[in-house]
């Protein structure tokens, strides 16, 4: 008696073959956002999908759209400001620290040591602060919740040290055109210090938890890759782009406030996938440390604006209260702005999302002809329709964290 | 520093130096964009468009001008590249989106802002201001305050009757004069405020 019965299934190619079209389903159109967890702010995306597979993706910007550009034409150099630290609000010193250098660099103004020493400072610790924060949500949209609280606890740490050096938590405005708004509190580069010793292990932790963890490795290894050919393409920079296997970082390559003067390393991927952009972020994070070490280590003595440059910066409170000059020279610069010489310029930093441009024409006088900003989240936004399609749908949030991108840069 | 101009203007008879004081920059005319930037990826390997902006010169002649940055990232170096469309009312210049896809949305920013289009663009729409929006408002004479328009949600419109306004700018701190040199008063527009005069009292105060 036969105890088992062989099954013939026949030709299953076949088969499905012939049901090819019965098979395909429908496509459906899913909307993400603007209000949406993981886009990170007001991002949309229109995405349509065969099943659980993305077949395209649409982003649909310009939600946080303020017309930037137009206000900057109308208010004086000095003014404007304000408004460049909610371009990228996660590194609002960064933003400052770029539009300021634009503008120096078209009124050809050299900055003392001392002012490029605490500039550097400035952007090196909103790079940590950016890259942070980066890595907290990208391990939330990957499933690793806990990373968020430990980096968010430093970050914390980072937003007392910018209040003591600004006055504010999150909207800093420290920059001005030809110095800063005012030098270091006592004792700042002290804690600043103990910031860089207290954060190193925190981020040795992270590491631990997460680049080893397997689950993480499986939702980020090979999603979301952007190869070299696309990234230059498509005109990526930053994190992105060195994740991507390019050498290429502007404080290496064309130095601004005296980046040559330091000892640091560009860490670079090699595929490109959003597992190299964490691991990018991370090692960046130590580098920045290392930045910040040299600089407090060697923080030159001297004045903290440009002195000689009287047509440009409000002098300190203090002078110009008590000297007829300054206060002559206080008003003028209040009244009518800083005098910047006609000319055009175009002046990229390396922020933590990517280059951060600025393109400015003056004809002379207080207020800029045309200021363009070049946020590098709007490029990095650029891409996805290229790099989302044939992904799953649960991989859209890993990809949209691992490019970290704001969107107040992107909308400007 | 000048030799990338040099070359450029060997190569190409069209191309003027234009002036600047940080980066090369020439001045291309529009008809022959799309050449030189084939050259210029191709041959001479400015592989990254970082930028393109549009420009209002607000002038008699080509008002319109769209300023390309672009990027070696072998040599690490800068090209501005300036160009100006032939046409005031319809503005136009050639698309470089099939050469660098970067340009894609930079060219529709540009369009957004100042109308002025790119032949060749594969989806030349809005990105910033929505569908439907009738002004470009980076032009010279698109006020700052705005202009007021028709609501982008019809049913929301239809609903409350609300509409895009005109923000208000009394007592706000820009300056919007055309005139060379400007005083307190214009750059403060509180002192500009004529309801604020003798014969009509302040708001909230009884005269």
């Amino acid at each position: 008696m036969p105890t088992s019965t062989e099954i013939n299934l026949g030709d299953v190619g076949a088969r499905s073959a012939a049901y090819a079209e019965e098979m395909q389903g429908e496509h459906m159109t899913l909307n993400v956002g603007p209000s949406h967890p993981t886009t990170h702010g007001v991002l949309r995306l229109l995405i349509e999908l065969d099943g659980d597979r993305v077949i395209k993706c649409e982003p649909v910007i310009g939600y946080l759209h303020r017309g930037d550009e137009k206000i900057a034409e109308n208010m004086t150099y000095n003014q404007f400001v304000p408004y460049t630290d909610r371009l990228d609000y996660l590194a609002p010193l960064a933003n400052n620290v770029a539009y300021a250098l634009a503008v120096e660099k078209l009124a050809k103004l050299e900055m003392p040591p001392r002012c490029q020493a605490i500039r550097v400072i400035c952007c090196e610790l909103a790079r940590i602060s950016s890259h942070l924060l980066g890595l907290g949500v990208f391990g939330m949209d990957a499933g690793a919740w806990t990373i968020f609280m430990y980096t968010f606890t430093q970050r914390e740490k980072l937003y007392t040290l910018f209040e003591e050096l600004t006055g504010a938590r999150f909207t800093t405005s420290y920059t001005r055109i030809g110095g800063v708004a005012r030098d270091m509190p006592e004792g700042w580069l002290g804690r600043v210090n103990k910031f860089c010793q207290e954060v190193l292990p925190v981020i040795d932790e992270v590491d631990k938890l997460l680049t080893r963890n397997k689950i993480f490795l499986q939702r980020t290894e090979g999603i979301g890759v952007i190869t070299k050919q696309d990234a230059l393409a498509y005109g990526i920079t930053g994190a992105n782009l060195r994740a991507a296997g390019i050498e290429a970082d502007l404080r290496k390559d064309n130095p601004y406030c005296g980046y040559e003067n330091y000892d640091f390393e560009v860490p670079i991927g090699t595929r490109g996938d959003c597992f190299d952009r964490y691991l990018v972020r991370i090692e960046e994070i130590r580098q920045s440390v290392r930045i910040v070490r040299q600089a407090v280590e060697k923080m030159p003595e001297g004045p903290w604006y440009a002195e000689s440059a009287k047509k440009i910066f409000d002098p300190p409170k203090s002078k110009v209260l008590s000297s007829m000059e300054e206060l002559i020279q206080n008003f003028m610069i209040v009244t009518e702005g800083p005098q910047i010489p006609a000319g055009e310029v175009y002046f990229e930093a390396e922020n933590p999302k990517g280059a951060l441009g600025f393109y400015i024409v003056s004809k002379g006088g207080g207020v800029p002809y045309r200021l363009h900003i070049k946020g590098p989240s709007f490029v990095s936004l650029g891409i996805l329709p290229k790099i989302m399609p044939g992904h799953l749908l649960t991989d859209i949030t890993c990809i949209l964290g691992s490019l970290d991108f704001v969107l107040g840069e992107c909308d400007r | 520093m000048d030799t990338i101009v040099d070359t450029l203007k060997a190569r190409f008879p069209f191309v003027t130096p234009r002036p600047s004081s940080d980066t090369p920059a020439v001045n291309v005319p529009a008809d022959q964009l799309l050449a030189f930037a084939q050259v210029l990826r191709d041959e001479l390997r400015y592989d990254m468009l970082l930028d393109l902006c549009g420009v209002d010169w607000d002038v008699a002649s080509l008002r319109f001008g769209v300023v390309y940055q672009f990027y070696h990232s072998g040599k690490k170096c800068f090209l501005r590249v300036a160009t100006l469309a032939p046409d005031n009312m319809a503005p136009a210049v050639p698309s470089l989106a099939g050469l660098w896809p970067s340009a894609d949305w930079h060219e529709r920013e540009a369009y957004d802002m100042f109308g002025i289009r790119f032949d060749g663009h594969p989806n030349l729409k809005r990105i910033l201001m929505w569908d439907g929006y009738e002004f470009y408002p980076l032009r010279k004479e698109f006020p700052l305050a705005g202009i007021e328009s028709e609501l982008p949600a019809a049913d929301t419109a239809e609903a409350t009757g609300a509409k895009v306004i005109a923000a208000p700018m009394m007592g706000g701190p820009f300056y919007s004069g055309t005139e060379e040199h400007y005083h307190m008063s214009s750059a403060e527009p509180r002192a500009n405020d004529q309801s604020w005069t003798e014969d009509k009292p302040k708001p909230g105060q009884k005269g």
